[in-house]
């Protein structure tokens, strides 16, 4: 056990590393000049002076060469620092670090209701023998991934907030403002667990196994949730961890409709003002979540099923 | 379980040359005719072809659905409700919500097809590369990979707009480029499947030389699965494209997109319901057709079978 | 639940059962009108081919037909008790407790996520024949019971951490826990080799006969049948169309499809073998050098790290043999000998690790570029499972032209004629070139395979377990096809089989393998009639109808 959590951790900073880099590539290394979008950022279209522009190149280190700026960034990265914003000048770390909470707390609820929905309504759809109910239950996630997460929020604010005046539209006050957003980024999420989830139920329930227990003479509760549920699980486990991630990122386009402080709204104005340093630090910061859910996953794992430990694990989502 | 696979065919099977029914002539008319029958089943899958033929026609030649004017209006005509003169009612301005729909059709389609093809090109040439060469090439190609999917699509989407500007190519390709991870692993997953399949070691072993291996063999039943994903894509790109237009990184306005038209209505969802829910439900409508056509050619034609 | 049966009453009577399947193309019957009693602690085997419909009648038994299956008419009169109009609620106290089953394929039939102990007390805690703490306890006993060693251990490992045969000796655990009546056992060692086969089996005869079980055997395998059961159906087609005593049923057939079924089955054919067509050119000795040498063939594959175990696997060790011009070599062993990894390297498809492979008196060890496909061009392969060999997207005249492509052997439409010449020589007709390997029955694309692999006139042909994956009456087809070629075309085949009675049928010689070595070798008369080997003996003994070849004076075993 201890070998396998050793490897998984370097395995796991290996990635980390790799996406620092990547980012650093697509943002430092592509064309554009970011010397002048960063001082152009703040002047709203004004004419930018070569000399300040010398001194923000000196000042932000794009004198030296790339693979200089490159190591020596990296280097702070590791002690945390992830430089200074273009456009606030104060250190990424330090506004992520503020901004995260809200967010966190956000996606949490989000993923609680997803897989509390997801599960239920994949378990319903699998065991109802009346045909409509399980057509019916099928047919909504399908629906859930397939609409735009922004309509949705603004939709319910019409509906929910506007209309019916239940929950307020807007704002990061006290906890019923949690709920329209919540069950926003809840819909696509739950529909993607529920749609992975039935699948595998249905496939587990026509294993061999299956009918093994059947014979013993076990019931259909049983069967779906002593044989199926627990093989089943692990698609649904492996998609939840693979979408972490993505439930962290749709906070941009749910904190943006529903204009709440968080992450999401910290990188949707630093894409605005092309502030380089946030969105690499933001970038970092979605691969670091990224990770540590999964490695979260990855001990869950050989609980669930003890080939795993042997085998290794198994992405079977691409 | 087994029984039911395979054809009782050996029962009646002396030592002579086994009987073979039916001769091939009637196969043309008789594929035509399962079709048909087989959408004459799928009424919702008729429907979402339908659907995304409309969509085409709105791209390609927006004037056959409208005369308005997208871009201009009737100021006097402002904030009217959907309705025989107006389908999808007018904006602030008073412009026609159909025709601003229709004509950001060509836009939105552009985006999205723009990124499925960069993802299926790099993706797929990433995947083959990696599963038929193999070794170390397959190592550095897929940890890549690993790398990508490991960042959170959208953020990944947003670095590159950050670094190559807003406008809609610049969205697509970002979108694109966030979606390679995932083609290049069905397609080395597909390649390595087949290219262990017993009949290839078979061509292999008869004498077959790789490049023919790779074209005859390897491709054709590998592709299969790759062109259901860049169905699949098709969809997941429709939203990740009218997302970022959403947020403002798309086409600047005036012009519209799905996305950014979702976006304007934001403003007078109190008053004007319209503005936002008729493009959304274009989108949604859009991404269900293409998805439904997505499962159908995903095994659902071969099970008719 | 019922009342005892009256004396001489059958356990189980099934009485003109019909079953159908609902396809997209409307019903498709499986069970035709089948009648069948078993009475108490008596075996009654069901022997049919695929598609017969005997484990659909075996499954229906027991309520659980597949998805799509309906019982459409007649009974299932179980201890007195009609079951086809039980409800789903009183089948379940039935399944376990009075009938068990023993599945098919024990790798797949046991919950991976569970222990092995859990397993087989759930038996006993569904019917609540135990608490939690007695049923694990009793599990534990029926483990041993099953036959498996350390029952304690086992209970608390894994399936995966079991081979095959413990698996399977878990399942029967599983269906004997609550003390059932009868025993449905569908297939029950079909997946396993056949030493473990016959232990098994052994075991389960004596279990049920302690027990005082029935059993209701179902088997596509004669041998099994005739070695097992008091009685034997057999079915065709949906039908039951001949039924007695075994002995019966074995020496005077009276249904023809009995009869060519017994006349084809390997195992007591071999009885027989004097008249079979396929041994008739054996004894004249070879006046040329042998066309392949393998000497001190040697295959290590590294293992992955970790564990305590050993670095590598000597998949094979040391293994040398002939195969003469115009004649059959077999490799024989069970899964793990290292036969087909043999044959590989013998192909140059695996390189070995040490040895040598001399081919026409060249050395074709790791040979490379133009002198290998020289060497390609004379040695081809078929495989064992035919739908897998064959591309699904390839016409059956691309499948075989596709070596004279490879090589550049004549034109479109020379290449064209040879397609229908090469099926007409493995006894396909013309019509089938235009068709996909997905339209064709699983004998006709293992004569498909073969036609690809003489394309090219080749002097040697690998076979790899080339009749396995086919039922039995289609396997002796393609045996006797194989031998028929051989004497028209004087190819020399290397056969690799697991099944002895089928290499008593084509082999001149015999290479007998175990764990990567060679454990005897010899003429395939030596082998058979004289093993010298412990482990040959073993193999021997454990071809299905041995017992029923010999039978006893009086006629009961």
């Amino acid at each position: 056990m201890g070998r396998y959590l050793a490897r998984r951790l370097a395995q796991a900073i290996v990635v980390l590393w790799a996406a620092y880099t990547v980012s650093f590539l697509i943002l430092d290394a592509l064309p554009g000049d970011p010397v002048t979008a960063m001082a152009s950022a703040g002047l709203d279209g004004g004419q930018v002076d070569p000399a300040e522009l010398a001194a923000i190149r000196a000042e932000y280190g794009y004198d030296d060469p790339l693979v200089v700026r490159y190591l020596t960034n990296l280097g702070n990265a590791v002690t945390g620092d992830l430089g200074n914003s273009v456009a606030t000048n104060r250190p990424v770390a330090e506004t992520l670090g503020a901004a995260l909470p809200p967010t966190l707390q956000l996606t949490a609820v989000a993923l609680l209701l997803a897989v509390a929905l997801g599960s239920a309504v994949a378990l319903l759809a699998t065991y109802t023998r009346r045909r409509w109910l399980r057509q019916l239950l099928l047919s909504l996630p399908g629906l859930g991934v397939a609409v735009p997460t922004f309509w949705v929020g603004l939709m319910l604010v019409q509906l929910l907030s506007f209309q019916l005046r239940l929950f307020p539209a807007f704002g990061n006050e006290g906890a019923a403002t949690l709920v329209l957003p919540a069950l926003t980024l809840a819909i696509p999420t739950g529909a993607l667990v529920a749609q992975v989830l039935a699948k595998s139920l249905l496939t587990a329930l026509d294993e061999p196994y299956v009918q093994t227990a059947r014979a013993k003479g076990a019931g259909r509760v049983r069967i779906h949730l002593a044989h199926a549920l627990r093989n089943a699980s692990l698609p649904a486990l492996t998609v939840v961890g693979l979408l972490a991630g993505q439930l962290l990122a749709s906070a941009v386009v749910v904190e943006t409709v529903f204009s709440r402080d968080g992450i999401g709204r910290v990188t949707a104005s630093a894409v605005g003002a092309q502030d380089l340093p946030m969105v690499q630090g933001v970038v970092v910061l979605g691969a670091l979540v990224f990770v540590l859910v999964n490695l979260l996953v990855d001990l869950v794992y050989p609980l669930l099923d003890r080939r795993i430990v042997v085998a290794g694990r198994r992405r079977s989502l691409a | 379980m087994t029984e039911l696979l395979v054809k009782p065919i050996a029962v009646a099977a002396p030592a002579a040359p086994v009987a073979v029914a039916e001769a091939p002539a009637a196969a043309g008319r008789g594929t035509a005719r399962r079709l048909l029958r087989f959408l004459a089943r799928r009424p919702g899958l008729v429907l979402s072809g339908v659907l995304l033929l409309l969509v085409a026609v709105a791209a390609f030649a927006p004037g056959a659905f409208t005369s308005a004017d997208p871009l201009v209006g009737e100021p006097a005509e402002n904030f009217a409700a959907p309705g025989a003169a107006h389908w999808f009612g007018t904006d602030e301005l008073g412009r026609d919500v159909f025709a601003r729909v229709v004509h950001g059709t060509a836009l939105s389609v552009k985006a999205t097809l723009i990124a499925v093809g960069v993802a299926f090109v790099v993706g797929g040439l990433l995947g083959l590369v990696a599963g038929f060469v193999g070794g170390w090439v397959e190592d550095v190609v897929m940890r890549l990979v690993d790398v990508l999917l490991s960042i959170p699509a959208l953020f990944l989407s947003l670095a590159l707009v950050t670094a190559l500007g807003y406008g809609t190519v610049e969205v697509a390709i970002a979108v694109g480029i966030a979606s390679v991870a995932g083609f290049a692993r069905v397609m080395r997953a597909e390649v390595l499947r087949v290219r262990t399949a017993v009949f290839v070691e078979a061509a292999r072993s008869s004498g077959t030389r790789w490049y023919g291996v790779l074209a005859r063999h390897v491709l054709p039943n590998s592709l299969g699965p790759v062109l259901v994903l860049a169905t699949l894509e098709l969809a997941t790109a429709v939203l990740a494209v009218s997302s970022l237009s959403f947020l403002g990184f798309g086409a600047p306005p005036p012009a519209p997109e799905w996305g950014n038209l979702v976006s304007e209505g934001r403003n007078y969802l109190g008053n004007a319901w319209w503005l936002s829910t008729m493009p959304g439900l274009v989108v949604a409508g859009t991404v269900l057709a293409i998805n439904r056509i997505a499962r159908a050619l995903d095994g659902e034609w071969a099970a008719t079978r | 639940m019922s009342a005892p049966l009256p004396d001489g009453a059958p356990l189980l009577k099934i009485r003109d059962l019909t079953v159908s399947y609902a396809t997209r193309s409307g019903p498709v019957p499986a069970v035709r009108g089948v009648d069948l009693d078993v009475f108490p602690g008596e075996v009654v085997a069901l022997v049919g081919e695929s598609g017969s419909g005997k484990s659909t009648t075996a499954h229906a038994v027991v309520g659980l037909l597949p998805a799509g299956g309906r019982i459409d008419g007649g009974s299932i009169h179980f201890s007195g008790r009609d079951l086809t109009g039980a409800s789903e609620k009183e089948l379940q106290l039935v399944r376990g407790a009075r009938i068990g089953l023993v599945p098919q394929d024990p790798t797949v039939s046991l919950n991976p996520t569970r222990r092995i102990g859990a397993q087989v007390a759930e038996v006993l805690r569904v019917h609540g024949l135990a608490g939690r703490r007695e049923a694990a306890e009793r599990a534990v006993a029926l483990l041993g019971r099953a036959g498996l060693s350390e029952p304690a251990v086992r209970a608390r490992q894994f399936p995966h951490e079991l081979s095959g045969g413990m698996r399977q000796r878990a399942l029967i655990a599983v269906a004997i826990a609550a003390g059932p009546q009868l025993l449905v056992a569908d297939e029950p060692t079909s997946a396993l080799d056949v030493t473990v086969q016959r232990r098994i089996l052994d075991h389960l005869d004596t279990l049920t006969r302690e027990l005082g079980t029935a059993v209701l055997l179902v088997t596509h395998d004669l041998g099994v049948a005739a070695d097992r059961a008091q009685r034997i159906a057999v079915m065709s087609g949906g039908r039951i169309v001949e039924t007695g005593p075994t002995e019966q049923v074995l020496t005077d057939p009276r249904d023809p499809y009995t009869q060519r079924l017994l006349a084809s089955a390997p195992s007591l054919a071999a009885a027989r073998r004097a008249a079979s067509p396929v041994a008739v050119r054996k004894g004249d000795v070879p006046a040329r050098e042998p066309l392949v040498v393998a000497e001190g063939l040697s295959k290590d594959f590294p293992l992955p790290r970790g564990g305590s175990g050993p670095r590598v696997l000597h998949a094979v060790r040391n293994v040398s043999f002939t195969v003469e011009r115009g004649r059959t070599t077999a490799l024989v062993g069970e899964s793990g000998s290292g036969k087909s990894t043999t044959a590989r390297m013998v192909l140059a498809l695996t390189e070995p690790t040490a040895g040598r492979v001399t081919f026409d008196g060249t050395d074709v060890t790791g040979v490379r570029g133009a002198a290998l496909r020289a060497f390609r061009r004379r040695a081809q392969l078929v495989y064992q499972n035919p739908y897998a060999s064959l591309d699904p997207r390839f016409s059956i005249e691309e499948v075989v032209t596709e070596p004279l492509r490879a090589f550049r052997v004549g034109d479109r439409a020379s290449r064209a004629t040879r397609a229908r010449e090469l099926l007409g020589r493995v006894s396909l007709p013309a019509s089938v070139l235009q068709r996909r390997p997905a339209e064709l029955s699983g004998g006709q694309r293992q004569r498909v395979a073969i036609a690809r692999a003489l394309a090219l006139a080749p002097e040697l042909v690998v076979c790899d377990e080339p009749v396995s994956a086919l039922d039995v009456s289609v396997q002796a087809q393609v045996l006797e096809l194989l031998a028929e070629l051989q004497a028209d075309t004087g190819v020399s085949y290397l056969f690799i089989s697991h099944d002895l009675a089928v290499v008593r049928q084509v082999a001149h010689a015999v290479v007998v393998l175990r764990d990567g070595e060679v454990v005897e070798s010899g003429s395939t008369d030596a082998i058979f009639d004289a093993p010298t080997h412990e482990y040959t003996r073993e193999l021997l003994a454990a071809i299905p109808g041995t017992a029923a070849r010999i039978p006893a004076p009086g006629g009961t075993r």
